[in-house]
């Protein structure tokens, strides 16, 4: 096992390198240049320098007057080291920035999570057990519209009924206006107001993949022979479900739910975007926006981090849980 | 309902005297037993037909007793099995009488009470054993959901049943995929046994085998029936196998019982066309002996669109006009000997 996971380790190491330098080439290729602009802009200013002069110096203290390559070295030689550099938005290092907004992302990812599976799996499990059923139907359908409409159709209607029309929440932003005034309590009640409707948009959009999949997989175990052994054995249907079907549908369950864990540090982009919650997704959503390689490469780097560790987790966890899977 | 005292008598004629010249209890009635299956299409899922997976079958079985079970592939005999035993949902047509008692009628809290009865040992002992549970779990969980034994010997009565069926109790704790495919199925037999049932249906509890262990089973089997008394339904399409373990033998052609007797009667001699055939196939361990294949043609037709009159009109070297019109009636053409079929002619 322990060989296994160094293996596995090694090689996320290997394409994280890869991953990198992909990313980097096309930041640097994209055409949304921060240096142009600021060229641009400072070029205008009366009896300023030419635009291209402007240009090259900046290229050069932004060091992207290097070749991708060796743009790329530096980049990697720093990144080891744990340094990422100033973010040229923000102008403040990479790392405070991140620290400043990532635990709010995580706060709305780890509760959307939650409420994920406390609404998908047993309603899967029940899908599954009355299949063909008309609640079996309903959660289907539902499953399939969560999945199939986009997280802005959603967001804006849940804008446009909770806010607009009932005047519920506000429409966007993490704090109210009178945030300043509020008592601790007060504070922290204005805040979850806020992003009530964000985790519901989160939820809405992520909770179908998750109640299928337990559905399928609930399906395929109750069609088991081993099933059919516990009903001919006497057990209640309960136990049937509980005790023999549910525990056998964790397995891939567990792998699924287990690989996931890492992206709940990742933010999630478009919704943080939609509602102005300045987490780590719209953060860097800004960053990108006016070209910011230091953040974006960072933000990148970070999220293939947490894939290939949602990856290798998933897989031990597979080993974990399931006890015909040892791994040598 | 009918009582036990009733079966007895229907069955009178078929059952032969037992060593101490006693008459032996009738344990399983089967009487016209159907089970169609709805055939769904479309997408309001209207019902179409239906597959008559089993469509007629009658027999008796007596304590202790082996009755065998042969059909080629599709003819329903699994599914016969698990009619009986309640596992398929609800019967079509016809009357599965237990120690005089109707499965069906049985609701919910009685029926589990009579699972360990009656048992089941699965075709396949790769699928039919849970992956997640260790073996002594997988062998001991329905003892102490019905309280067989009492708690401080329930340990003890795990072991003993393991030992019985030649696996060491020490394998407890191991998961079945740690076990080769015929001590998956000693695991099976012992989980059936562990709830001491007077009927177990074996449904082709070898053939997921090799030879030699398929021997080593079957021993194993008839061993257990002795000590225990079992009544086994023995589901099989290894014709060998039935010869050797059975009592009675039945003949299933398509969801029917077209032939069903005495072990003894039914192979020196078959009566219907189809059980000729199919006994002209077993396999002579004697290469000088010639023997004469009665060779059918065709394959088997459908269960959703059976063939009008005798079901196997289609396939028959004997056929009649009257075979392809009129659907045969049951006959005893020896006592004990039933077949389905015009040339033995008469209703029962």
């Amino acid at each position: 096992m322990k060989k296994y996971i160094l293996h596995r380790v090694m090689l996320s190491v290997l394409i994280l390198f890869c991953v990198t330098f992909l990313i980097y080439a096309m930041l640097r290729c994209l055409p949304a240049s921060y240096v142009e602009n600021m060229a641009m802009q400072l070029a205008m200013k009366p009896g300023a320098k030419p635009y291209e002069e402007w240009l090259t110096q900046l290229n050069a203290s932004y060091g992207l007057d290097r070749p991708v390559l060796p743009g790329y070295l530096i980049w990697l030689k720093d990144a080891v080291r744990g340094s990422f550099g100033d973010s040229w938005k923000y102008t403040v290092p990479v790392l405070q920035k991140f620290r400043e907004t990532i635990w709010l992302s995580f706060a709305m990812g780890a509760i959307s999570f939650l409420l994920e599976l406390l609404i998908a799996v047993p309603l899967g499990v029940i899908a599954a057990t009355k299949q063909y059923s008309r609640s079996d139907y309903a959660i289907t359908a539902g499953a399939l519209i969560g999945i199939s409409l986009p997280t802005f159709f959603f967001a804006t209607i849940l804008k446009l009924v909770f806010s607009v029309k009932l005047g519920w929440f506000d429409l966007y932003g993490l704090v109210g206006r009178e945030y300043a005034q509020l008592d601790p309590a007060g504070k922290f009640f204005d805040m979850a107001a806020h992003l009530v409707l964000p985790i519901a948009t989160l939820v809405i959009v992520s909770v179908g993949f998750l109640m299928r999949y337990t559905r399928t997989n609930m399906l395929e175990v109750l069609n088991a022979d081993y099933i059919r052994t516990a009903r001919a054995k006497g057990l209640s249907e309960k136990k049937v479900i509980r005790i023999h079907a549910f525990r056998n549908t964790l397995i891939p369950l567990v792998t699924v739910i287990g690989g996931s864990l890492p992206g709940l540090f990742a933010g999630a982009l478009i919704t943080e975007t939609l509602f102005s919650i300045p987490g780590i997704g719209y953060t860097s959503y800004q960053a990108m926006l006016i070209g910011d390689i230091p953040f974006s490469m960072f933000y990148m780097t970070f999220l293939a981090v947490l894939t290939l560790a949602g990856n290798l987790l998933s897989d031990i966890l597979y080993a974990v849980v399931d006890p015909r899977v040892r791994i040598a | 309902m009918n009582g036990p005292e009733e079966n007895r008598g229907v069955s009178r004629m078929t059952i032969p005297l037992d060593s101490a010249g006693r008459e032996p209890e009738t344990l399983l009635a089967v009487e016209e037993l159907k089970k169609y299956f709805p055939l769904k299409s479309g997408l309001l899922g209207r019902e179409t037909g239906c597959v008559r997976a089993v469509d007629g079958v009658t027999f008796h079985l007596q304590q202790g007793q082996t009755m065998g079970m042969v059909g080629e592939s599709g003819c329903g005999k699994t599914t016969v099995g698990r009619t009986i035993l309640r596992l398929n949902g609800e019967k079509s047509a016809g009357r599965v009488l237990f120690q005089g008692r109707e499965v069906y009628d049985l609701d919910r809290q009685a029926l589990r009470s009579l699972r360990t009865e009656m048992q089941m040992i699965f075709q396949d002992p790769f699928s039919s054993l849970s992956p997640r549970l260790p073996v002594g779990e997988i062998i001991g969980e329905a003892v102490r959901e019905h309280h067989l034994v009492p708690k401080e010997e329930y340990s003890d009565y795990i072991d003993q049943i393991m030992e019985n069926c030649g696996l060491q109790p020490y394998c407890k704790e191991r998961y079945p995929h740690e076990f080769s495919g015929g001590q998956r199925q000693r695991i099976c037999i012992a989980r059936a046994l562990a709830l001491h049932p007077r009927f177990v249906v074996c449904d082709e509890p070898v053939s997921a085998l090799d030879v030699s262990i398929q021997a080593q089973i079957i021993n194993l089997l008839k061993e257990l029936q002795e000590k225990y008394q079992l009544a086994y339904l023995f589901i099989s399409h290894d014709l060998s196998v039935v010869e050797h373990i059975s009592d009675t033998v039945g003949v299933m052609y398509l969801g029917s019982l077209v032939e069903y007797g005495q072990k003894k009667d039914v192979f020196q001699n078959p009566l219907h066309p189809y059980t000729r055939a199919l006994f002209s196939a077993i396999p002579v361990p004697d290469p000088k002996i010639r023997k004469k294949r009665i060779l059918l043609e065709g394959s088997i037709p459908s269960p959703a669109n059976p063939p009008q009159g005798c079901k196997f009109h289609t396939r028959c070297a004997w056929c009649m006009e009257v075979c392809r019109k009129e659907i045969p009636l049951r006959t005893e053409a020896e006592p004990g000997h039933f077949v389905v079929c015009h040339r033995y002619g008469g209703a029962l």
